[in-house]
């Protein structure tokens, strides 16, 4: 018996939301009275693939294959079942990113199980099998009950802590079966749009709305960004109108973020807007109208200009930073 | 060309969404419309039909309660309509009984939305796709066929990745494939007269249900601090907050 963590890496190197599903995994394992398996597909160097012992796993299943160097959907979705069924995993750990989103239907399919797309929490009960979810993008919550013997859980990015201990895994070569037919998307090209802070992943978002007034104000929510190592975001109207591009709108229909810390810079706060970030830990709101919407949903907000309170705000962290150097 | 859009009847974005003793939602009041990643990936299919020619075909899991969704999609200009007669339960229950149908007629290009806004799964159209053994591209931006190959772009963290594929295909639309249409006089007179083929569920499994439902917890009252004390914001953020 196991849990299986499907770890993703970018480039090489594992991603913040990997270490969040082992971290998650090795709860689930406990609840359950196994252990993680962590299934690493990808050049990835040995004393990499050891330290995931840190976040939990006993064993590591490394797959090594040129062809699977870059990411495609089907062969990696029937990698997982596979070790998965080697293994006798109960449960199978996704993180819900766009990789996961691509994958979790596909594996739990072929593995018969239940699927909760989205988790937020750990399960609340292992009998019966209950997983917390968003539902109503944000607007709600569903306890999703999965009936099946395997289940298998994609989870939230940001939705869980990374749980640093200390252990070695040990590290075993996986060569599972490869359909040459599960080839048949071809990636022509990556284009990287965001900067150096991937927006679903950034711990901080600074986003702004249409109180800044133009695409050329964009410098200070730049700045800030920059200066607290966060990824920038925007409203739909923004994105609309085309001050920023679509890929940095957030909201219903646009991205879904999750970050500690949300800067809403003169974003009134409209309902569909809300949806997108209430999963924000900490949300702070800066807005002209004191009757913004916004004020109800955020933890800190101050009632002004942006164009006076935002460069003030970099100002007074600039010298916090300064005095923790 | 043949191509398969399915619609999903959603609560409308504004909705302000309420629980029946916490195992339903609360429709009283509520306003239905199609899923608006779904209404993307309708028009791109009527696109495509105008431009190579074709048929749009598009399917709906409901109740007779989602019929007024469904002739919305006839409107805004498909040639035909299926809706399966059952209650949608989980993403696998919807995407099995798609592919069942999908089997049956044959399709060269089965969209959705990139996930519906009620459930968020986001797993009906690579669930399909697993189900008929197909390809699929996820949360794509741009769609373009030119024979029997497409060239589509899709979001992946931190960028676009472009990929070509042979037909058929799956894919799920994301904003920038398409921008939505009203639907005029004309479409709306011939959205009643249009086929709308009602069938009912072959048996399927079921894999998950909801245990219950709730509302997100209430927010604290929100701590105002003066515009000329930015200081103190910082300092919250820091010690109290601890997120910066």
């Amino acid at each position: 018996m196991s849990v299986i963590v499907f770890t993703e890496n970018w480039e090489g190197k594992f991603k913040k939301s990997t270490f969040e599903a082992l971290s998650y995994g090795a709860e689930v394992a406990k609840m359950l009275g196994t252990t993680v398996t962590a299934l690493a597909i990808g050049e990835i160097s040995d004393s990499d693939l050891k330290l995931l012992g840190n976040y939990g796993a006993t064993k590591v299943l490394s797959v090594k294959n040129a062809k699977l160097n870059s990411f495609v959907a089907q062969p990696y979705s029937a990698i997982i079942a596979e070790a998965a069924q080697k293994e006798n995993a109960k449960a199978v750990i996704i993180s819900y990113t766009y990789t996961g989103k691509a994958i979790a239907g596909r594996v739990a399919i072929k593995l018969n199980a239940g699927l909760a797309a989205g988790a937020s929490a750990l399960p609340s009960s292992a009998s019966p099998f209950t997983v917390r979810k968003k539902c109503f993008s944000g607007k709600g919550i569903a306890d999703v009950v999965i009936t099946t013997d395997i289940k298998v859980i994609a989870l939230t990015p940001n939705a869980y802590q990374v749980n640093t201990g200390s252990g070695e895994a040990a590290v075993e070569t996986f060569q599972p079966t490869i359909k040459d037919t599960d080839f048949s998307l071809v990636s022509k090209e990556v284009k990287k749009t965001s900067g150096k802070v991937v927006l679903t992943e950034a711990e901080i978002v600074v986003s702004g709305g249409r109180g800044l007034k133009g695409a050329e104000n964009w410098g200070m929510v730049e700045e800030l960004a920059e200066l607290l190592g966060a990824a920038t975001a925007c409203s739909k109207p923004v994105a609309d109108v085309g001050w920023r591009p679509h890929h940095e709108h957030v909201g219903q229909t646009g991205i879904t973020i999750g970050p500690n810390l949300y800067f809403a810079i003169g974003i009134s706060g409209a309902i569909q807007h809300l949806a997108g970030v209430s999963s924000s830990k900490v949300i702070v709101a800066i807005n002209t109208d004191p009757e913004a919407p916004f004020f109800k949903a955020a933890d800190y907000g101050i009632v002004g200009d942006a164009f006076e309170v935002v460069p003030k705000l970099i100002e007074e962290i600039k010298k916090l930073k300064q005095a923790h150097h | 060309m043949k191509i398969l859009v399915c619609i999903s009847h959603v609560p409308d974005t504004t909705t302000r969404i309420s629980f029946t003793d916490n195992k339903a939602l609360n429709v009283t009041g509520v306003q239905f419309i199609i899923n608006p990643y779904d209404e993307i990936a309708l028009t791109r299919a009527l696109e495509l039909k105008e431009t190579i020619g074709g048929t749009v075909t598009v399917i709906n899991v409901g109740t007779s309660a989602t019929e007024p969704t469904v002739r919305k999609a006839l409107a805004i200009g498909a040639d035909d309509a299926i809706r399966i007669n059952a209650e949608p339960t989980d993403a696998f229950f919807v995407a099995s009984l798609i592919a069942e149908t999908a089997k049956k007629n044959q399709y060269d290009i089965i969209l959705t939305g990139r996930e519906s806004i009620d459930y968020n799964s986001a797993q009906v159209a690579t669930m399909i796709a697993e189900l008929l053994d197909l390809p699929c591209i996820t949360v794509a931006t741009k769609l373009d066929v030119s024979g029997s190959e497409a060239t589509l772009e899709r979001e992946v963290d931190g960028g676009k990745e472009v990929l070509s594929v042979t037909l058929p295909f799956v894919a799920s639309a994301q904003k920038g494939m398409a921008e939505p249409r009203i639907p005029n006089m004309r479409g709306i007179m011939s959205a009643r007269t249009k086929p709308l083929l009602v069938e009912e569920p072959s048996a399927t499994k079921i894999f998950t249900n909801v245990a219950g439902y709730e509302l997100p917890p209430a927010k604290q009252a929100c701590k105002l601090i003066s515009k000329d004390n930015v200081a103190e914001l910082v300092n919250l953020l820091h010690t109290e907050a601890k997120a910066i």
